[in-house]
């Protein structure tokens, strides 16, 4: 068996993988998931605007919605073959998780294979559909996109949610998985919350990131109806999406304060078990003891319980043999914050974008074209991305040194052969390539649309009906 | 159950040789068909025909992936602690070919293209490389139970490297078949006879190495071949049987049937290596049964498997015949 189980009470030191293993794993999911909102919530908004374009006629929302199933495209064969690579990392980097709990973890992935099946059929039927199938039914093969990268989404989350609520499964006398119910295993405790929140954030980015990229444009004088309604599309569904998150958001803190009481006491950095607990802004642990930072009084204790008299576990509550270094601590509390403190400026940005709807309700044109709006629109998606990867590190690092609490330790689940750090180097190396690659990819396809007129040119390689991937007519049918 | 566990892993094996191996042999073709001005158009075909379908067929590698790590977790990390460097070497150039190949779509211009282009070409021939000498470490049982075997014989052995030319060589001939068809769809007679050269010229080199291979098997893992060429033996002439008839057929036959018989021959040698292999999950030492998860487990795999049958199927199906259809359109 991999992974022996170390004599608990005995800090066997770390083995020599562990840190570039979880510095090559940080790094790939890392970036896989600022693409995941891609794939998940901007096909929906490309389905908006399909919709839309289909519904009123709207040549200008058809436009759009082919511009962004051409972005999707790329943007989706990014995001599968890096997904493809953590599948690969799972057991080349952690088969002492696979190994014990591949019987129980792997349930969530499998459900989520059969979704990307679906996915990356539906995706192609869509972006290669555009010409060759009727409008509606056409419209009607991007739905399966949407569900599909739901419940994809939904099913990795679950996998993570069972990391940190594991259930569903009985172990026998030498730690081995013997009996496995699927069901608890798919919906732990975590799992609501978890899924919810993500979704909600992939929703969140993708809104904010696209209608960032029309905001600049229009900041630079391109105001034509294209970009009116790239704007708007994105936002609204970002907008829509932001103050349910918030709620979401404070619902699995407080979830997380009940299940996770580790974790909890590292977002709000708690040396001590108390009542009362204030609610410290920014500060970092210095030798046990929490320095620089503005508290609130009684904020912790009121936003976990409602009650100023709710007491909240610290640090010193976790054994000492399984209590998190003060960095990782940090590092969980700054994260934590740095996400809140982005979902509360894009709450207040919302708010702010329908009050001028509101205000423009008698005007033809209800789009906001105020220059400081636009600006906090630009900014918003890099925002988004950065809150996303917070969350993200909060519910990730806040789970150390477990990889799945309670019963495996992060540094006994990681491989002990091979050269990791010769791997990692070669993946961000590679990684590098790619995302400048895409980033050249994506401001090709940006020049092009802006040199050629919405309408000509539609066959031409590289015009409108020249999708990434799909067979355009004008290569065939010109003369080699 | 265990059994019909790996039934489920093995028809994604063979689902991707067949469906993802002849996207590999497509990206050979690519490789290898010359400068920007001669290759041209055996890119443009590639490129069409690949372009709708590549991702879902893709996405077998992750179904093998999971059922594996879900359905036989030990042997996985067994797999995986031994096999790091090929399989660290595959992900990585599944990473190269596919955002190859899809940015090789946006681009226009030559030079750009071709760096794209040479991306996802060299990654298509070393990918199903690595993955064949993953199956000949696996095979000749250089995989030990617990893992952490040796990291470079467990896949730079006879059987390994045989593996992986195959693999290549396989990849290539159904490429060469599948588009031999499909330059007949698009009534492109002279790419037609281009691609058919190809399949003729690779069934050749394939079939020959396939019966070196038979001598390089004996000495180097004898009970593989055994099984062979005693339970497996059906299903290694029905493979010949099917390439054989391809190629005879390749002057005249409906491009379905032509591809029907291309993917006849590589599912029936993949079945033939499952079936030699049975009831060992590893080399010859570690049974389906004793690697196999939990029961339950076992079950909630089935199931998935089941809906993926009876809602991925179709799908695809109904992609596959839009995608070529759409064929149909472009040429006239």
């Amino acid at each position: 068996m991999t992974g022996a189980t170390q004599v608990v009470g005995v800090l066997a030191a770390d083995p020599e993988q562990l840190l570039p293993a979880r510095q090559m794993m940080a790094f790939t999911l890392g970036f896989h998931i600022v693409l995941v909102p891609f794939g998940v919530a901007f096909t929906a908004m490309m389905l908006i605007a399909n919709w839309r374009g289909l519904r009123r006629d709207d040549e200008q929302a058809l436009v759009l919605a082919r511009r962004w199933s051409q972005v999707a495209g790329v943007l989706f064969a990014v995001g599968a073959v890096s997904g493809t690579v953590l599948s690969f990392e799972l057991g080349l980097l952690w088969p002492g998780l696979m190994g014990r709990f591949g019987a129980a973890f792997g349930i969530p992935f499998a459900v989520e294979g059969l979704f990307f099946f679906l996915e990356a059929i539906f995706v192609a039927i869509y972006i290669y559909g555009w010409r060759r199938m009727r409008p509606w039914p056409h419209f009607w093969t991007g739905v399966p996109v949407v569900l599909s990268g739901i419940g994809g989404t939904s099913s990795v989350v679950a996998a993570n949610a069972w990391m940190n609520r594991p259930a569903g499964f009985t172990l026998d006398a030498d730690g081995r998985v013997v009996d496995v119910r699927p069901l608890d295993v798919l919906f732990t405790d975590a799992f609501g919350y978890e899924a919810v929140h993500m979704l909600l954030a992939a929703y969140m980015v993708a809104g904010f990131t696209i209608a960032g990229v029309y905001a600049v444009g229009m900041l630079r004088g391109r105001r034509d109806r294209l970009h009116r309604l790239g704007l708007v599309i994105p936002l609204t569904v970002a907008a829509i999406a932001t103050p349910v998150q918030v709620v979401v958001g404070d619902v699995a803190a407080r979830e997380v304060f009940q299940q996770e009481p580790a974790k909890f006491a590292m977002i709000e950095a708690l040396t001590e078990t108390d009542t009362r607990v204030p609610e410290v802004l920014g500060g970092v642990l210095v030798d046990g003891e929490l320095r620089y930072g503005l508290e609130v009084p009684l904020g912790a204790s009121l936003l976990a319980g409602l009650d100023p008299d709710t007491e909240i576990q610290g640090l010193d509550a976790i054994p000492a043999e399984y209590r998190p270094a003060d960095r990782l601590v940090n590092t969980v509390h700054i994260a934590f914050q740095v996400m809140v403190g982005i979902g509360t400026a894009l709450l207040a940005l919302s708010a702010w974008y329908a009050w001028l709807w509101w205000r423009r309700r008698r005007q033809p044109d209800r789009v906001p074209d105020n220059p400081w709006f636009l600006r906090c629109v630009a900014v918003s998606g890099v925002l988004a991305v950065i809150a996303l990867e917070a969350g993200w590190v909060v519910t990730e690092v806040g789970r150390q040194p477990w990889i799945v609490v309670g019963h495996l330790r992060t540094a006994e689940a990681v491989t002990t052969s091979g050269n990791v750090w010769l791997f990692y180097g070669a993946t961000v190396a590679l990684y590098a390539a790619l995302g400048v690659g895409t980033f050249f990819v994506l401001r090709l396809l940006r020049r092009r649309w802006r040199e050629g007129s919405d309408t000509t040119g539609e066959d031409a390689p590289g015009g409108e009906g020249d999708v990434p991937y799909g067979p355009s007519r004008a290569r065939t049918d010109a003369p080699a | 159950m265990s059994t019909l566990a790996a039934v489920v892993l093995f028809t994604g094996v063979i689902a991707y040789a067949v469906l993802g191996g002849a996207d590999y042999g497509a990206g050979f073709w690519d490789l290898t068909a010359g400068g920007a001005r001669r290759g041209r158009r055996p890119r443009h075909l590639v490129d069409e025909t690949l372009a709708p379908v590549w991702e879902a067929n893709h996405v077998w590698l992750i179904f093998c992936l999971v059922m594996l790590w879900t359905g036989f977790p030990t042997a996985f990390a067994a797999i995986m602690t031994t096999l790091h460097v090929p399989l660290g070497l595959a992900a990585l150039g599944i990473v190269l070919r596919g955002s190859g190949f899809a940015f090789r779509k946006v681009m226009v211009r030559t030079d750009q293209q071709r760096v794209t282009g040479a991306a996802f070409a060299l990654s298509s021939v070393l990918v199903p490389y690595f993955l064949g000498a993953v199956a000949g470490g696996i095979a000749s049982g250089r995989v030990p139970p617990g893992g952490r075997g040796d990291p470079l014989t467990s896949w730079w052995n006879p059987t390994s490297v045989l593996g992986g030319v195959l693999a290549v060589l396989v990849c290539a001939y159904t490429a060469a078949v599948f588009l031999t068809a499909e330059a007949r769809r698009h009534g492109d007679a002279e790419l037609e006879v281009w691609f058919r050269r190809r399949s003729l010229a690779t069934a050749a080199v394939t079939g020959a190495v396939a019966l070196a291979g038979l001598f390089v098997l004996r000495a180097d893992a004898p009970r593989l071949l055994d099984g062979l060429l005693s339970r497996g033996l059906p299903l290694v002439v029905l493979s010949g049987a099917c390439g054989l008839a391809a190629l005879l057929v390749l002057r005249r036959a409906a491009p379905r049937l032509l591809q029907a018989l291309a993917v006849g021959a590589v599912a029936a040698v993949v079945a033939g290596w499952g079936v030699a292999q049975y009831p060992y999950l590893l080399g010859t030492h570690t049974t389906i049964a004793a690697a196999a998860a939990p029961e339950p487990t076992l079950w909630a795999l089935t199931v998935v498997a089941a809906v993926a049958l009876a809602v991925v199927v179709p799908a695809t199906a109904l992609l596959f015949v839009l995608a070529q259809r759409g064929g149909l359109d472009a040429s006239h």
